[in-house]
């Protein structure tokens, strides 16, 4: 962060401690230290995660924003960029490996796939969008997002992060595991566990083929 | 001996790293700036690039070429009076080509007459489905609809584009695609051309027969 | 292309009562009667030579009420191939015998066919879904099958155009999502599948050893999300302490329906889908359609575009090569280096891609007849600085940077991949079999576009190990940069399209398979026309989902750590795996 973000907590200093000593507030430095070292999990899904290498690698360099290191493990990410087609049969190990994140995670949906199913939309294997189970954060638009695309994204994400204040975070509240995702089954098709009823209501009126 | 093929990777790695300091004095001995200006980045994108390869977006920007496609828009022209002009017949090929079928248009009728007019009502591309192929710009016959460069397109959800999000004047189009543009005046131009010689050739022989 | 004529005498002539040829109108090839389909296919493998099974491709003809069931089969020592069938009513149990013991490489071919299509192969020694998962209900490239979106049968949708009022998908199903259920369903008395299929087909057993220490065999489940399975592949294994005793890939995590969106596809809109099967060479994707379609349309190639078409798909492979040989360190341990290194040189050859398509990874870049846009003269010029300059210098460099590494050397140096005869056994093609000592080359051994105009060596190593897998890679860049460099200096001037561009084409009734050689292998196209604009039956042979059935047998005995490296040595992606 400029030092003149960092350095105006939104009241007057004083001149002679003006250059000095740094006065900000604590969620600036709190979101400057979390948008400065988001850690994408090391997980890649289809077309789109070839982009998302392209991003780490010497032409785009994500690590000058804080975002190389990444992990293969759920327990140690921040972010999870589902990258690419997000199929029926895979949701349950997303869902599971969103849950395993500690928070404060965020999602990232990049292209279209994991937007809203993108080309594939109507395939029978697809699900149409990660955000119909998980809270998605930043939407990239693209089939694939250039790498570009995607570090304008993220950027996107680190503006996001800087809105967030400690004091409403929900991570620090006494709710337990506020963003938990109950998994979701593998039956006839995907059921949505928190929809049983609707699902079976549905089924019951349904015009039978 | 053993480890030798290990010093003989590592001379690479070793060369490598110091690749950008000779280029960098190289430059400065030649008085010219190698980062943050378009010289060096096309340099950075040649066959002769050496050294570091990174183009530090969002600072700097890879030149992106004149076919690069991102999400589609709809061209319009500005009249003498400053009234949009829109490009668009709502013809249909782009929505009948669309593989992933993403565009959706709405076909004007006449109040009066009820017979079908140029203009389209509405107008919807979902940003989230699309593929970024290409093909309703490639075969819209009125050059009405072509791929846009703007790629920082992330939003915080989901990207439907109506008339409003897709109509970009002329003038942009002409900025991003220049040589696209002067090839289509001039084919325009020439059909114009060729019009109106006919229409004169009609005038002018009316009279005799 | 039809068999030769010789041929044709000869199999009806050897199989009077149980061969016919097709006679359907654009059709070629053989019936085989379900009765006698081993017996002929033994014949074709041993008296006809023919060992290389490469495509079993399952067809529903729901108006005249049968099945079908295709089996491309080719000589390694190159010609056209034979196509024979074998025809069933369209009755449930549909029941074919299994060719898994003739040519193992129908095994998850065979699969495919009854997850997609229902068929049941008899004899077949593990018969269970392999893309869906087991409990699914139905299956799903049967014509009478309709998904949860379902809108029409066949592109474009009439909603879209000239009332295209704008809605979801989502609100127009029952349950307002993707999904699609019997009726009087009801989710909370449902078993869930625990995969003990799966699980019982591994083999698991436990052993003594001579102290009578009791020692159990342990699964392992690697993936779908693992950092080195190239992706959202899954691996179900049994170990013996650290050495493999049994192995069961279980794929379909990124199965995007491919052939199904295909077929509702008009020939023309299944261009961008092929550049997303495999995502790092959508160039050679789109060669191996555009020839399928070509072959049906029975049209000319405009002469200047065959050579921007090979121009392309050999950088293309030569990108994917580098890639492969950067990830492939990236599993041994060598962690980004050399990935970094080989994508510096994928960049510079996306730039070429971007420049001549628009796009970097999803080129969408050929049509019917030729290309879409000409190469620009200062494009042109920078491929010829790529080819002539850079690229072999780079490849130098990146053998210098690796291939002398005594850690790399000791890893790869005789661990056994495949023999010839297994690895023709299984269908596996591409740089795994060339490794194995058998120099199968499409580009040489049934060559298309004009490949038969260019002077290279098809590369070939014989020590079927892994260090012989790995190098072969380098063999083939340096063959690809040989078949650039004539390129580049014979390309003619001209039209780069023998068509005029057409949204809508119009293809006869018929039948045509389309190969080329992918740098991942045989990449093979099959499609039937009923002469609408829509294909009636659309399939994909991807290269990596064939090879995968020798994973099995490459693997057993090996130690685990191996594993990683034997599985990057394939070159999977899962796009062109799964569709």
């Amino acid at each position: 962060m400029e030092n003149e973000t960092i350095n105006s907590p939104g009241y007057d200093i004083p001149d002679d401690i003006k250059n000095n000593i740094a006065v900000t507030t604590i969620d600036r430095l709190y979101n400057w230290g979390r948008r400065s070292s988001v850690w994408p999990l090391m997980f890649g899904l289809a077309c789109c995660a070839i982009e998302m290498i392209a991003a780490q690698t010497a032409r785009y360099d994500m690590s000058r924003f804080g975002m190389e290191v990444m992990r293969p493990t759920p327990r140690q990410a921040d972010m999870l960029l589902v990258s690419g087609t997000v199929t029926k049969k895979m949701l349950p190990s997303i869902v599971r490996l969103y849950n395993q994140m500690p928070e404060p995670k965020y999602v990232v949906a990049m292209g279209a796939c994991a937007s809203s199913g993108g080309p594939f939309k109507e395939g029978y294997n697809v699900v149409a969008g990660i955000d119909k189970f998980l809270p998605v954060d930043v939407y990239i638009p693209g089939c694939p997002p250039t790498p570009q695309a995607l570090i304008a994204g993220l950027i996107k994400l680190q503006e996001k992060i800087d809105k967030q204040s400690i004091r409403t975070a929900p991570w620090y509240s006494k709710m337990k595991d506020p963003n938990y995702v109950p998994m979701p089954i593998l039956g006839p098709d995907l059921i949505d566990v928190r929809r049983n009823a609707e699902i079976r209501d549905a089924a019951a009126t349904k015009e039978s083929a | 001996m053993f480890g030798k093929g290990i010093l003989k990777g590592l001379s690479v790695t070793w060369k490598r790293f110091w690749d950008t300091y000779l280029e960098d004095i190289s430059w400065m001995l030649r008085g010219k700036k190698r980062y943050y200006t378009e010289e060096g980045i096309k340099h950075r994108s040649s066959a002769d690039t050496k050294g570091i390869f990174t183009i530090q977006y969002p600072e700097e920007q890879l030149i992106l070429p004149e076919e690069a496609r991102y999400l589609p828009f709809l061209v319009y022209n500005v009249d003498a009076e400053g009234k949009k002009e829109v490009l668009c017949t709502s013809c249909g090929i782009c929505a009948k080509v669309c593989p992933p079928q993403c565009i959706w248009i709405v076909r004007s009728n006449d109040p009066v007459t009820g017979r079908p007019v140029p203009e389209p009502t509405e107008f919807y591309i979902d940003g989230d489905i699309c593929m970024n192929c290409g093909f309703c710009a490639e075969y819209c016959p009125f050059d009405a609809i072509k791929m846009d460069h703007d790629f920082a397109i992330a939003s915080y959800g989901r990207n439907v584009l109506n008339m409003e999000k897709l109509l970009k004047p002329s003038s942009y189009y002409e900025g991003i695609r220049p040589q696209n543009f002067a090839r289509e005046e001039e084919a325009r131009k020439a059909k114009e051309a060729a019009k109106a010689a006919k229409a004169e050739a009609a005038a002018s022989a009316a009279p005799t027969a | 292309m039809a068999a030769p004529l010789t041929l044709t005498v000869n199999l009806v002539a050897r199989f009077p009562n149980s061969v016919s040829a097709d006679a359907r109108p654009g059709y070629s090839g053989f019936i085989v009667t379900k009765e006698s389909l081993t017996e002929v296919a033994t014949a074709i493998r041993d008296e006809f030579g023919y060992d290389l099974l490469t495509a079993v491709i399952a067809v529903d003809y729901i108006n005249e009420n049968k099945m079908e069931v295709v089996y491309h089969a080719y000589k390694t020592t190159g010609g056209p191939g034979l196509v024979f069938k074998v025809q069933v009513e369209r009755v449930d149990p549909i029941e074919v015998p299994s060719l898994v013991e003739i040519w193992a490489g129908a095994d998850f071919q065979e699969r495919e066919a009854w997850d997609l299509h229902g068929i049941k192969f008899i004899g077949h020694p593990d018969l269970r879904r392999i893309l869906m998962w087991e409990g699914f209900d139905g299956h799903p490239l049967r014509k009478d099958w309709k998904e949860a979106f379902y809108e029409e049968d066949t592109k474009p949708f009439k909603s879209r155009w000239p009332d295209g009022q704008f809605y979801m998908a989502e609100s127009k199903n029952p349950f307002k999502d993707n999904i699609n259920f019997p009726k009087d369903f009801d989710p909370d008395t449902l078993i869930v599948d625990k995969e003990e299929d799966l699980y019982s087909s591994l083999e698991r057993h436990s052993t003594k050893d001579d102290d009578g220490l009791k020692t159990d065999h342990i699964v392992v489940n690697m993936g779908p999300h693992h950092p080195s399975t190239h992706g959202v592949l899954r691996v179900a294994l049994t170990l013996d302490g650290e050495t493999i005793v049994g192995l069961k890939p279980v794929m379909g995590y990124l199965h995007r329906n491919h052939d199904k969106i295909g077929e509702r596809n008009t020939y023309l809109q299944i261009i961008p889908y092929t550049d997303r099967l495999d995502y790092f060479n959508s160039m050679s994707n789109n060669f191996g359609y555009a020839i399928t379609v070509e072959k049906l349309m029975k049209i000319a190639v405009a002469e200047r575009a065959e050579y921007i078409r090979v121009i392309m798909a050999e950088l293309t492979r030569i990108q994917n090569h580098l890639v492969f040989a950067g990830t492939l360190l990236n599993d041994l341990g060598a962690m980004y280096t050399p990935s970094i290194y080989a994508f510096e040189e994928r960049e510079l050859i996306l730039d070429i891609f971007e420049e001549v398509s628009g796009a970097r990874m999803m080129c969408n870049y050929f049509r019917f007849g030729g290309v879409v846009r000409d190469i620009p003269d200062h494009v042109m010029q920078k491929i010829k600085d790529l080819v002539f300059e850079r690229l072999p210098a780079k490849t130098d460099e990146m053998e210098r940077f690796l291939n002398e590494n005594e850690i790399l050397v000791a890893r790869l140096k005789g661990v056994h991949v495949l023999s010839a005869e297994d690895a023709v056994r299984y269908s596996v093609t591409g740089p795994v079999l060339r490794a194995a000592g058998v120099p199968y080359d499409i580009r040489r051994a049934d060559p298309y576009s004009v490949y038969d105009r260019f002077d290279f060596d098809v590369a070939v190593r014989y020590n079927c190990d892994m260090l012989d897998n790995y190098l072969i890679r380098f063999d083939e860049i340096r063959q690809s940069i040989r078949i650039l460099e004539q390129a580049i200096k014979q390309i003619p001037q001209g039209p780069i399209n023998s068509q005029k561009p057409a949204y809508q084409v119009r293809v006869p009734a018929g039948e045509a398979y389309g190969r080329v050689e992918s740098p991942k292998g045989e990449l093979g196209f099959y499609i039937i026309s009923n002469g609408k604009p829509n294909p009636w039956r659309y399939h994909v042979r991807p290269a990596s989902f064939v090879n995968m059935t020798a994973l099995e047998k490459m693997c057993l005995g090996t130690k685990i750590a191996d594993f990683i490296a034997l599985l990057g040595m394939l070159d999977i992606v899962m796009g062109e795996l799964d569709r």
